[in-house]
This record gives structure tokens, sequence and C-alpha cells, in this order.
């Protein structure tokens, strides 16, 4: 069965306990980077044929062309191998589209490892085009070619991963909410941790969507909170769906009372 | 039960940061070790990001973060737990010397296995030649050898010579196009051994048809002294990739799933010592071949290049029999 898109992570628990899961990188973008590394070999090789041919060659032209056969050898079979070693798992195409070779328990890349996955791809180019290791990619579980599963490895997708900007979201305003601490205090408890976090993306977000879908995604958000506590009147008095929102997110990621940077102009009013 | 997550970000963010300057620093050198404090401290770091990252996944499902901290956990597990030996700084004579002769004996059966379907090609290539003597351009894949062998022979002592100019460059396309097919050789394990079983067998069905061409036309001394001087190293080595073929077909054969993993990792560095040897004697056979295997009678007696290949042959059998012994003793 062909693995969804879904089921491409690696899912690693710890013996602490902790679950984690890497994100696979799928056939496609490892093709391009494959392609990004044949161009680097390439041209690597025709600039040291040419200094050969223009050093050595010189001097005895069978010993000139007898280096660069060798060095066509070494450097298309060797680049991955270096590269992959020195670089803890990166080719330059890998690291250009953000891919890292890794162990497929999570553990350290072991020399052996990055030697097999790449002398592998003898079988996983044929006949031609990638086509055994694509198609092993395509329909294995992990994302592997015949190279990775022979090896123990996998290619994961590296993401540009920081930590969220609350302040972005949350200025630190009135909300009206926190006027009657004990309903902040319930609705603290009843919204999941999931139902917090999609109120809270979806203001992260805001900007990335159209005005008709970003008051619609508000108002069922809203509405939906509404339902769990009821709030007086006067907290929630000309309120849009979205200053609701931005009160129960701040209710709910923030456990102190903010009214220190209470402003009056602020979310609340 | 929602944590603060301001608050919370803001007392993890610099062990965070601490650990990720770690890792990075850890990452730009594969070799690098840390001392027992510092090691202290990383581990430290490790557990508090990683209980971090158990309180995000519980009591928020806030996905930046948690996928922040699970990047930064997945980074420091590998350190942290990984319990193969390191093998500090690659050293090439230690690794030919001893390594690689030690993992051939270790794998003797998968050996015998690959020298016992060579025969047999050579067996088939002879039988094949001997009941269908038109069969030869079909079992001799080289334009070189599909002729008449007597006239070869002429020809090559006519013009016998020392290593000619281009020596050199056919011996490094030697070397490149051997290692090639050692490679595929060990890649073809990866179906089941079947690829690999097939290539030693079809090169086994070349060998014999040859010799069995070149012995029937009274050119035997010719044949060894041509083939002995590189093929008493250059076939080994072939066999040698073709055991590494089998073994990782073997540990594929066992069945799939968590138990074939664990094989292939116990097996991962033996296929490389194996690979790594068998490329430096290509090298050798290459040389070989290109600047003493070429040169015939009457530029040089073959019972003299005969007697290098044996003296070879014999060197080579003492080397993986003997050497290393003592390092596993």
């Amino acid at each position: 069965m062909i693995a969804s898109a879904r089921e491409r992570s690696l899912p690693i628990r710890t013996p602490e306990g902790v679950l984690f899961s890497l994100p696979l990188a799928g056939p496609v973008t490892r093709g391009l980077a494959w392609l990004i590394d044949v161009c680097c070999i390439t041209a690597a090789c025709a600039a040291l044929t040419q200094v050969i041919v223009h050093t050595v060659g010189l001097l005895s032209p069978s010993i000139g062309t007898a280096l660069a056969v060798l060095l066509y050898s070494g450097v298309s079979i060797g680049y991955g191998m270096a590269l992959e070693w020195r670089l803890r798992g990166q080719t330059l195409g890998k690291r250009l589209l953000g891919l890292r070779v890794m162990d497929e328990e999570g553990l350290k890349l072991q020399p052996s490892q990055v030697v097999l996955r790449n002398l592998l791809r003898a079988v996983d180019l044929l006949p031609g085009l990638y086509l055994v290791g694509g198609a092993a990619c395509f329909f294995s579980r992990r994302a592997q070619r015949l190279g990775d599963i022979a090896a123990g490895t996998v290619v994961v997708l590296l993401k540009g991963i920081e930590a969220p900007d609350l302040d972005q979201v949350l200025p630190r305003k009135y909300n009206s909410f926190r006027d009657t601490p004990h309903l902040a205090a319930r609705l603290r408890q009843k919204v999941s941790p999931r139902e917090a976090s999609i109120a809270l993306q979806l203001l992260l977000r805001r900007d990335e969507l159209d005005d008709a879908a970003r008051l619609r995604l508000c108002s069922l958000l809203a509405e939906s909170f509404r339902r769990l506590v009821a709030f007086p009147e006067e907290a929630t008095a000309g309120l849009t769906d979205e200053q609701y929102l931005r009160n129960v997110v701040d209710v709910c990621f923030r456990a102190r009372d903010a009214r220190d940077g209470q402003n009056p102009g602020g979310v609340g009013q | 039960m929602i944590i603060d997550l301001q608050r919370f970000i803001t007392e993890g963010r610099p062990l965070w940061s601490e650990l990720q300057t770690l890792l990075e620093r850890l990452e730009q050198d594969p070799a690098a070790r840390m001392e027992l404090e510092a090691a202290r401290r990383f581990h430290r770091l490790y557990r508090r990001t990683a209980s971090d990252l158990a309180r995000v996944t519980t009591f928020t499902a806030e996905p930046e973060l948690r996928a922040y901290l699970e990047s930064l956990v997945a980074r420091a597990y590998g350190e942290v737990h990984e319990v193969r030996g390191r093998r500090g700084r690659f050293r090439p004579f230690r690794f030919f010397a001893i390594s690689f002769p030690r993992t051939v004996r270790r794998h003797a059966g998968a050996l015998s296995l690959a020298i016992a379907l060579t025969l047999l090609g050579c067996g088939f290539g002879m039988l094949a030649l001997v009941l269908d003597p038109q069969a030869k351009e079909a079992l001799i894949p080289f334009g070189n050898l599909q002729g008449d062998p007597a006239r070869r022979v002429a020809e090559e002592e006519k013009s016998a010579e020392g290593p000619g100019l281009r020596a050199a460059e056919f011996s490094a396309q030697l070397a490149s196009h051997n290692t090639r097919i050692a490679i595929f050789a060990v890649a073809l394990g990866v179906t089941f051994s079947l690829g690999t079983m097939i290539l030693l067998f079809w090169n086994g069905v070349i060998l014999g048809a040859v010799a069995l061409d070149y012995i029937r036309s009274g050119q035997t001394a010719f044949l060894a002294g041509w083939l002995l001087p590189h093929g008493s190293i250059e076939i080994p080595a072939l066999l040698i990739a073709g055991q590494a073929g089998l073994l990782l077909g073997g540990a594929l054969l066992g069945g799939g799933g968590a138990g074939a993993r664990a094989r292939l990792r116990r097996l991962g560095p033996d296929l490389v010592a194996l690979l790594g040897g068998c490329a430096a004697l290509l090298a050798w056979a290459a040389l070989v071949e290109a600047f003493l295997s070429q040169v015939h009678e009457p530029a040089l007696p073959y019972a003299l290049k005969i007697v290098f290949g044996g003296v070879e042959l014999i060197a080579l059998i003492l080397f993986l029999f003997a050497s290393g012994r003592r390092a596993e003793g």
C-alpha cells in the first residue's frame, strides 16, 4: 500500500518515554537534491580534469588521462560518502533543499551506513533515472530507497523551526474576560489543548487567509468557545469574533493576570 | 490543563538555545568528544528539553513549538543514546591488514558459496563450449577474445614489447571499471542475492569458456601467463565482492521487519570492510594487468609471469588466512 503523506514521518520513543517524530522526505524532493548533486559532481570533475590536463597532462598525457579517469571515479563514487559523513548526513543538494540522512532509529549516523547507502545507489539507479530507488522510496513506508533499507537510514526534512513569538498575537492588553476570574478559570479548564492551539494558529496565520475565510473560521471557533463558558454581557459587548478568540487564547496561554499591561483601547474593548 | 505558554517559552528558551549551540558544535566535527562535565551538562539539557517536549505535547497542541523542541530532542537523542562504539580515526593500514582479512574469515561460508558458484559457472561455460562451439560469441562477450586464440597469440607475440605509453591510462580504466563491477556485485545483494549469484555464475561461465578455448588451441602457457599475474588477485577480489553481496542478501532473506533491520545494522561494517579491501586488491590487479599482463614473450617469459602470478595467489591466500589472527586472540 502506498504510504500517504500523513504517514511519512518516523516516530521515535525515547527511553525517557518522550515521543517525537521526524518528517520524511519524499521521492520528488530527494530526486531534486540528487540532480543538484549530479551537477556538482559534473562541475567538480570538469574543473579538476582541466587542472590535470594543464599540469600533469603537459608532462605526460597518458598519466594525465589516468589521473583524470581515477579522479572521475573517485569523485562520483566518493562524493556522497565524503559529504554525508563530513556534513552529518548532507550533500550540497540535500543541504540546499533542507534534507538530512539520519539513522532510522534516530541514532548517530555511522560511517558504514554512509558508505553502504551510497554504494547501493548502483542498484537504485537501475535501469536508469533512479527508477528502482524512486519506486522503492514511493512505496516504502519510511520513504527509503534500497540503499537506505540496507544501511538502516532515512532522509528527513529539516524545517526552519523557531519557537513561536506569542507577543505577535497576544500583546499585553486589557482582556475583559479576566474581570470574571472564576469564568476565565473555567474556560481554561474546559478548553482542550487542541482547541486552544487551533485558535492560536488561526490568529498567528490570520494574514495568510482571505477575509471571508478568516471571518468564517473566527465565527465558527468563537461560537464553539461561547458554548463552553457564558461570560457576562458586559465582558463580551462589542467584541468581534476575532477579538473574542484573542481573549480566549490569552486566557488559555497566559496563566497570570495580564492586567499589569492594561490598555484602555485593547482587545477587550 | 493548558500551560502558560509565554512563561514556558521565556523560561525554556535559554536552555534550548544552549542545547542548540552545543549540538551545532558537535555536528561540525563528527569525531569530536566532550569532556565529562560538558557531557553531563549536555545530558541535563537534553533531559530538560525532552521533558519540555512532553509537557508541550500533553498540555498544548502548539505545533510550531512542538516541532522546534522535537527537532532539538531528535538531534540530541542521537548523541546521547548512541551505543555503537566510536571507532576513532580511520587507519588505512589497520583496516586493510587486520579488519579486512578478519571479516573475510568470519564469513567464510559466503565466500565458499561465491567460489562454488563461480566454479559451477566455469564448468557450465566449458561444457557449453564443448557441446556447441558456435555458442562462443554468446558465451564470451569481448570482441578481442572471440577470434582464434592461436592467431591472437601470434599477433601479440609479434608485437611484443614493454609496457606501452598508454599503460597508466589503461590501468586507471581497469581499476575504475573493476571497482564498479565489485560495487555492483555487492549492491545486487538487495535482490535477495539472486543478482549477485547470477553475476558470479556468469563471470565463471566467461572464465571457463575463455580458458577452454585457449587450452584447446594449445595456448595454455599464454593463457596462464596472461591471466595469472592480475587474475590471481582480481578474481579473488570479485569473489570477495560476491561474498559481500551474498551476505547482504542473506540478511534480507531471514525475514523482513525488525529482525532484518537488526541483522543489516550488524552486517553494515562488515560489508564496508569487505568492499574496501576488495577495492585495494582491484587497484593492485589493475596495475599488474596494465604493466605486466599485457607484456608477452619474447619481451617477458611466460614462466616468469606464471611464477609471479602463483606467488601472488599464495601470498593472498596466506594473507587472508593468517593476517590479523593475533588481534583476534
